[in-house]
């Protein structure tokens, strides 16, 4: 049996219009994401993969076009039911880590289990990606890709379904990266959370279960990779 | 325009609404400044102007009976420069339509020509012809109040004899710019008037043809009013003189100045407090604004600017809020002056009204408005010019927070994350929330402070009303009578209880010091008209030596124990030295008891009366007010039902204005702060807030951290704004109290509760203001961009 379908996209197309000005990010994309893997997005920088994933997040919404999580569409939801979506579904992971500063390590992770329906302890999060002895410090005491972790650590301490990232790695070295690829591996095989990943770095799509390319809000290729390469063996 | 100041403009308009909470802070400190010192200008020009136009007496005295002869001598006395002799003496009314009885003044013009003294200016119609003896004028609030026109009648008691008077115009005089009964509380234009009448009828109604019993002089600039008054007393003294005295005790200027002097307190106590918030918060904002602007600083100086150059640009922002600060203060403060100026001359009467606030509130309050805000722009202003560029064209280091005790009250506590970041924020920022805190505990105080003279007022017409007056009616009588005259009382329509009472004027020295005073004789079985200490409980008499209330013992510098010379100002005209028993605090008037039975001894005399108070079963009231109408042994009638009733009505009206205006001063202190709190919150938190919206959390649980840590700092700022109230409300009642009115610091619960509701519903409101533009962050951007 095939696997399930998670995210379905139908011709999907997003406009931003500033002033005078206006650009397409995406122009009638056609895409599903299935339960259990790995994505990763890649593209140029403005052709619309952070569009993509803003709006599978419920970040964002579509100008057209249709966007269905399993059988209910994002697109009709209202702004409280997206909230919603997002606090159950989903899990975030920036490039800027968004933690908050005001909390230490824990906390960050606390945040999220106390609204969530059945999380793990943030403790659990936390050692999963190997931050266990860190756990009561601020986010200014950590490394950069310690906060990295830290946020992926809260992004799944609410066993989402659904982990978006978006360029996880790029404010970090190729060292560093390779940890926070390597939870967020591990998330993926252990937890089954469809995980999509947007990135600069070529490299890094050897991990994935698919890649998929976009260029002019478009998506251009579809890549099954046959063989994955786990984090550990990917360098840049 | 230079570049950089367009930049300033840009940024003025950008902050605008930041601008404009700080600018309404300083507006009011500024406003209430130009309202007080413009309306106390303002009405001291006005008054020394009518006093002088109208030859407004020096030193006033009254006389049973003295002959015209001694005037040549009283003219010689040294230091006097004019004298005026008239009649003067109480009436009943009897006014068509009116059931009750009013009373009058009698005033007696000269035979020929206008008095040289207290000249009445003439408002509508004429002075009385002096070859009519029927024609009289009347004080014009009285007038008015009672619809009487030139060419209208009323019928008047004039001693036992009821007479016809025909009105021929309507009068002010210096002498009653504030009208007010003999014994009375407050003004009642009713029943209470001045009736100016020629010279010939009004001494044969007095029976004191030959003779005159109230006396006014104008000194010379060099004379020493002591001296003057001491030599008049001693001409007056074989003719019964009760005193004579300065303008210090006559009852309208007394009363004026009582009102001058608390609007001097006010300009004093006041707009400190506005200014001081307005300082804080500019200083709030230009110290958040310089830290966003960093790379832009960074820029300048990398270009060449010199650190001088960019703390002006800083500091000419400040002077911009200040600027509209001023303006607007200005505006308000020369608007509510005139309406101010207006309202007081409904209870103080002059002829015409100069509002002239002066260049000078302006000035003062313009440069302490602009003082302000340098003064609060200075640190944040400095700091910017202190900027290296490289430095400053890094993005600031983020903020960096330790475990503390919060740490150990969250585990206890199990707070909430959300918790802990209103937490952590406060703590780690404790000078931001001390401002706020100490900004919105400002606004509380003014609003304790301003509630709670309504509070005092209400204490003072509590003791005055229904602890210390209980009678329904005085009579006043015009001669002392035997106290017999009480069973005659007793028999008048209606009348269930009957108390005389007996006062005499004295003069007490101690030393040098001296003042004029009525000494009530007091029996302790009196129920209707009671004495109470600071307690509030009924004070026996002790059964020798005066009672004296703490004003008078300060003036006089005697404490309990001490004594003081009584000089007699009636028969037997003798001094003696009595002990003074006891000390007391007395809310209204300043009143001198003595056991009864103390007080006739030393008079040599039976006990007498010269009032009665009575209380009068309701039912039967207009037989009883027809009847006190024809008596001839009354000549004034206090109505208390009345006197009451007009307190309340005047307390009320004005309480509703009052109330509304500084609610909301009030209000804009808190908005103020609260505002800008809410705003710097946002702009250095947006992103953090943003996230947590990402996270999941609903619009409600991200308000909740931005709302909450500013409601939590209003909780916060209850106690210390409680504290400060009060302590406002010590200054206010020091300072506001007069001889005539002492306002005793009495703050209830209530205010409290209105003043801490007021501040924190306008915080609530302020904080959700602000909370609406979490609303419109766009989460996909505002997670790319790190301020």
């Amino acid at each position: 049996m095939p696997p399930a379908i998670a995210f379905r996209v139908e011709d999907l197309s997003k406009t931003y219009t500033t002033g005078a000005v206006s650009v397409q990010a995406l122009r009638g994309v056609n895409l599903e994401l299935f339960d259990g893997e790995l994505v990763v997005l890649l593209g140029a920088s403005g052709s619309g993969k952070s569009t993509l994933l803003n709006i599978l997040g419920a970040l964002d919404s579509p100008t057209g076009g249709r966007v269905f999580f399993r059988e209910h569409e994002l697109t009709r939801m209202s702004e409280k039911a997206l909230t919603a979506f997002r606090r159950e579904h989903v899990g975030f992971v920036f490039q800027f880590y968004n933690l908050v500063p005001s909390l230490t390590a824990r906390e960050n992770v606390a945040l999220v289990t106390e609204i969530a329906m059945h999380p793990m302890r943030p403790e659990e999060a936390l050692e999963r990606v190997g931050l266990g002895g860190r756990m009561d410090h601020f986010p200014a005491e950590l490394s950069g890709g310690e906060q990295q972790r830290v946020a992926i650590a809260r992004a799944i301490a609410k066993r989402p379904e659904v982990l978006l990232c978006d360029e996880p790695t790029g404010a970090l070295d190729s060292k560093t990266g390779v940890t926070v690829l390597e939870a967020l591996y591990e998330v993926n095989r252990d937890l089954g959370t469809v995980t999509a990943l947007i990135t600069h770095n070529a490299a890094i799509r050897q991990m994935a279960h698919r890649v998929i390319r976009l260029a002019d809000g478009l998506v251009v290729a579809v890549e099954e990779n046959t063989e994955r390469i786990e984090p550990a063996g990917i360098e840049w | 325009m230079r570049a950089l100041d367009r930049k300033l403009l840009r940024d003025l308009r950008r902050l605008w609404a930041q601008c404009l909470a700080i600018a309404l802070v300083l507006g009011c400190g500024v406003m209430v400044l130009v309202l007080a010192t413009g309306t106390e200008r303002s009405l001291r020009m006005t008054r020394d102007a009518y006093y002088d136009r109208a030859h407004f007496a020096e030193v006033f005295a009254t006389a049973t009976r003295a002959p015209k002869e001694i005037l040549p001598e009283i003219a010689r006395i040294p230091g006097v420069a004019q004298v005026e002799a008239s009649i003067s003496m109480n009436v009943v009314l009897d006014l068509p339509g009116m059931e009750k009885p009013a009373q009058a003044r009698v005033l007696s013009l000269p035979a020929a020509g206008q008095p040289v003294l207290n000249r009445p200016t003439v408002r509508l119609g004429r002075l009385p012809d002096p070859t009519r003896i029927d024609e009289v004028a009347l004080s014009e609030n009285f007038a008015e109040a009672n619809g009487l026109r030139p060419g209208m009648s009323f019928a008047a008691i004039l001693n036992g004899q009821k007479r016809e008077l025909t009105v021929t115009g309507l009068v002010l005089s210096p002498e009653f710019i504030y009208l007010i009964a003999p014994g009375s509380l407050m003004p009642d234009d009713r029943h209470y008037g001045v009736i100016w009448m020629n010279h010939d009828p009004a001494a044969a109604a007095a029976g004191l043809s030959g003779a005159f019993n109230d006396l006014s002089l104008r000194l010379t600039r060099d004379a020493v009013e002591p001296a003057v008054i001491a030599a008049l007393d001693h001409l007056l003294a074989p003719y019964g003189g009760t005193g004579a005295y300065g303008r210090d005790r006559q009852v309208s200027d007394t009363f004026l100045s009582s009102e001058l002097d608390q609007l001097g307190a006010m300009a004093l106590i006041l707009p400190p407090i506005f200014l001081i918030v307005s300082a804080f918060l500019v200083n709030m904002v230009l110290s958040r604004l310089i830290l966003l602007e960093r790379p832009i600083i960074g820029l300048l100086k990398a270009s060449g600017f010199t650190g001088r150059e960019i703390a002006l640009h800083y500091m000419k922002l400040s002077i911009g809020i200040g600027i509209g600060g001023v303006l607007l203060g200005w505006v308000a403060g020369w608007w509510m002056g005139g309406q101010m100026t207006e309202l007081y001359t409904r209870f103080y009467r002059f002829p015409y009204l100069i509002y002239r606030p002066g260049s000078a509130s302006f000035a003062v309050s313009g440069l302490m408005g602009l003082g302000a805000v340098v003064l609060g722009a200075l640190r944040a202003v400095r700091a910017s010019a202190r900027l290296k560029p490289a430095i400053a064209m890094l993005p600031p280091s983020p903020p960096l927070y330790r475990r503390n005790w919060v740490d150990a009250l969250a585990e206890r506590l199990q707070l909430r994350q959300t918790t802990m970041m209103i937490l952590r924020s406060i703590t780690r920022w404790p000078g931001r929330a001390a401002i706020t805190v100490l900004g919105v505990a400002a606004a509380i105080s003014v609003l304790v402070a301003c509630f709670f003279t309504f509070d005092s007022i209400a204490a003072v017409v509590d003791e005055a009303f229904t602890r210390t007056n209980r009678q329904q009616v005085t009579l006043q009588l015009g001669h002392d009578a035997p106290v017999t005259a009480e069973q005659a009382a007793a028999h008048l329509p209606g009348v269930t209880r009957v108390e005389g009472a007996f006062g005499v004027p004295v003069r007490l020295t101690r030393g040098w010091r001296s003042a004029l005073t009525q000494v009530e004789a007091r029996d302790d079985s009196n129920i209707l008209v009671r004495v109470l200490d600071e307690e509030g409980r009924v004070a026996t008499m002790p059964p020798e030596g005066l009672v004296l209330p703490e004003s008078l013992a300060t003036k006089l510098d005697v404490a309990a124990g001490g004594q003081v010379t009584m000089t007699l100002l009636a028969p037997p005209r003798e001094s003696f030295d009595v002990p003074v028993s006891r000390v007391m605090r007395q809310s209204l008037g300043e009143t001198v008891y003595v056991a009864a039975p103390a007080l006739f001894r030393l008079m040599r005399q039976g006990p007498e009366v010269n009032r009665l108070n009575l209380l009068v079963d309701s039912r039967q009231l207009p037989a009883f007010y027809a009847a006190v109408k024809n008596a001839p042994a009354v000549d004034g009638v206090l109505l208390w039902t009345d006197i009451r009733d007009q307190f309340s009505a005047t307390i009320n009206e004005n309480l509703t204005t009052s109330v509304l205006v500084y609610a909301v001063l009030g209000i804009l202190i808190t908005i103020g702060v609260i505002y800008n709190a809410a705003r710097i919150q946002l702009s250095e938190r947006a992103y953090e807030l943003a996230s947590l919206r990402v996270l999941g959390f609903t619009r409600g649980e991200v308000g909740y951290v931005l709302v909450g840590e500013l409601m939590l700092l209003t909780l916060l700022a209850i106690p210390p704004g409680f504290l400060g109230g009060y302590g406002f409300s010590a200054l206010i009642s020091a300072g506001f109290s007069t001889d005539v009115v002492r306002i005793p610091l009495v703050i209830a619960r209530r205010t409290y509760t209105i003043a801490g509701l007021i501040a924190f519903v306008s915080a609530l409101a302020a904080a959700l203001l602000v909370r609406r533009r979490l609303d419109r962050v766009n989460l996909a951007t505002a997670l790319k961009q790190r301020e």
